[in-house]
């Protein structure tokens, strides 16, 4: 078993009065999918956030390669090699395929973009990852299909060099064959030695593609286990419940009726 | 190899349909100033001749300018009603800084079309910073730059007669031996360094990025509220460059005029393509479509139709050039 590449210890964020997360921990490691897992108001969209920057935890410690790091804002998560592909994929419809993937870095001077050398590098992160359903990379994203548009936003967390990416529902909205397609992509990434976070809602996903499961229940972490020891009974218990057999939380929740 | 060799010819050939399909509404704005100049040109045997040509050119020059500013803020998502109360605040601006304070031409020019960017830069602040909505916080600037140029000039023009070469900024002949006036070359050059930096830098970009997607845009570690006050600012400068030229034009600054000017430069954006939900357009179908509100103009007024038709007829063009633009969007 590889070090973790991303470590969270007792992340605690609480919005006003609502304890969101309550000491969350949380490994990543490289070259496996990490499924997160949880029931809706979990916490699962908060903690991906709190990892990207986009909300700053309370407490807690975030360690990246072993040591602490702190992220104020998504350019820190960037800096250090974690992107996030959001649920509402974050694209700019009309701009085309090179210009969503580097925007906010885009090559070149600020007074002269280097247009050819955004174009190369987007055709061969696409080439890199065996995607082969983009004909152009000058196509806008407007006239993609939804699972064209996600594998662009993969693509665009995969650019940059990255070690950790954390994707939000990934094929929420897509239809059989390209969540095929997006579970493909997911699985590569792993496999080019990334740490992959997967927030999920579909069991038969999860299985498929995850080598650990995470499971969060009403913003504890229930359990941290590997796929090929739990059925997907466990781990919708575990999700329904926040425990099943000697997995799980050690008391139940009292509101459990 | 030859996989990405395939790939490129494909990509060019797609990418050459994609362009021509942004280009579309530009062509068809092109295509209607033809249309529109060979009906006048029949119409009229006094419309085809280089001097109205050229007077036509130089009759867009104060709305294409404004015209040019405002791309980039409309383009942003955003709208700037200020412009044309603005242009004559700058216009008043620049009376202050070359006639009262007595600054040389070298100084005082730049200062006016700086003053330009600074209600930009108020507008970028209230819109981005305090969040109010760019037609609200554009409105009051519209207001506070029409009493404050009225307030600054004490209500009466400020004369340029004694600023020796002001005039010639605008009517000048800087070109040899050619009618040509400066004032069109000065929109050239505007019109040009704009569709440059719109296209080319990475103003431009994200002038495109945050009116298409603002939340994609700051996930992406992009601070938009910062690139919004400049986006609005750098758009003021040619509030100001359409002061200096309309004060040139008529060697004095009438702080009372201004009002209308805006609603004739949105017009020309959006006849020019630009969508008024922001992402896209270009500075060319802008000029464009600054050309056809004075080929318009100019050829109703040649054929004597009042002023209160000319009106109606521009406001006709106004809604056939946007419904067109809505059926392309819909058929792709």
């Amino acid at each position: 078993m590889s070090e973790p590449i991303l470590e969270l210890h007792g992340v605690n964020k609480s919005f006003g009065p609502v304890h969101v997360l309550h000491d969350v921990d949380l490994a990543v490691r490289a070259g496996e999918v990490t499924a997160l897992v949880g029931d809706n108001g979990a916490g699962k969209s908060t903690l991906v956030k709190c990892i990207a920057g986009i909300h700053a935890a309370d407490s807690g410690e975030v360690r990246f390669r072993g040591k602490p790091v702190h992220i104020h804002g998504p350019r820190d998560a960037a800096d250090l090699g974690i992107e996030v592909v959001y649920q509402d994929l974050a694209l700019a419809d009309n701009l085309d395929i090179v210009q969503n993937m580097f925007l906010g870095r885009e090559r070149g001077s600020a007074w002269l973009l280097d247009e050819a050398s955004m174009e190369q590098a987007a055709r061969q992160t696409l080439a890199s990852l065996s995607v082969r359903t983009v004909k152009s990379v000058r196509t806008p994203v407007s006239a993609l299909s939804g699972g064209q548009r996600q594998t662009v936003a993969i693509a665009k967390s995969v650019l940059w060099d990255s070690k950790v990416v954390l994707l939000d529902e990934p094929t929420a909205a897509l239809g059989v064959a390209q969540t095929r397609q997006v579970l493909d992509l997911v699985r590569r990434l792993a496999e080019q030695g990334l740490g992959v976070v997967l927030i999920s809602h579909n069991m038969a996903d999860v299985f498929e593609v995850s080598d650990r499961i995470a499971v969060l229940y009403l913003g504890r972490m229930a359990a941290e286990v590997q796929t090929k020891d739990v059925t997907h009974g466990q781990v919708v218990e575990l999700i329904t419940a926040g425990r099943s057999g000697d997995l799980g939380l050690a008391r139940p929740d009292t509101a459990v009726v | 190899m030859t996989a990405t060799k395939v790939s490129a010819r494909e990509s060019a050939q797609t990418g050459l349909v994609t362009v021509a399909k942004g280009r579309l509404q530009q062509l068809l704005a092109f295509a209607s100033l033809i249309v529109i100049s060979a009906f006048f040109s029949v119409a009229s045997p006094y419309f085809f001749s280089y001097d109205n040509f050229t007077a036509i050119l130089f009759s867009t020059v104060v709305i294409g300018t404004l015209a040019i500013g405002t791309t980039f803020v409309i383009i942003a998502g955003g709208i700037d009603l200020s412009i044309g109360t603005g242009m004559a605040l700058c216009a008043v601006m620049s009376g202050v800084f070359l006639v009262d304070i007595g600054l040389p031409l070298a100084l005082g020019v730049p200062a006016a079309i700086l003053f330009g960017g600074l209600i930009g830069l108020v507008n970028g602040f209230n819109v981005a910073v305090l969040k109010i909505p760019p037609f609200i916080a554009t409105l009051a600037m519209m207001l506070v730059a029409q009493g404050l140029a009225l307030v600054l000039s004490d209500s009466a023009p400020i004369y340029f007669t004694d600023v020796a070469g002001y005039t010639d900024i605008s009517t000048g002949n800087l070109l040899p031996g050619v009618r040509f006036p400066n004032a069109v070359l000065v929109l050239l050059g505007a019109a040009l360094v704009a569709a440059v930096l719109l296209t080319k830098t990475v103003l431009g970009r994200y002038t495109y990025s945050i009116g298409s997607n603002e939340e994609a845009t700051a996930l992406s570690g992009i601070n938009v509220r910062r690139w919004k006050i400049a986006i609005y600012a750098f758009a003021g400068l040619f509030i100001g460059l359409a002061g200096v030229m309309i004060s040139a034009r008529l060697g004095s600054a009438q702080p009372a005029t201004g009002m209308g000017y805006e609603l004739q430069a949105i017009a020309a954006v959006v006849i020019g393509g630009t969508s008024l939900s922001g992402g896209k357009g270009s500075i060319v179908g802008t000029l464009i479509g600054a050309l056809i509100i004075s080929v318009l103009n100019n050829g109703l007024q040649i054929m004597s139709i009042p002023q209160e038709w000319q009106n109606v007829i521009l406001g006709c063009v106004i809604l056939v050039a946007v419904y067109t633009d809505m059926i392309r969007k819909k058929e792709t």
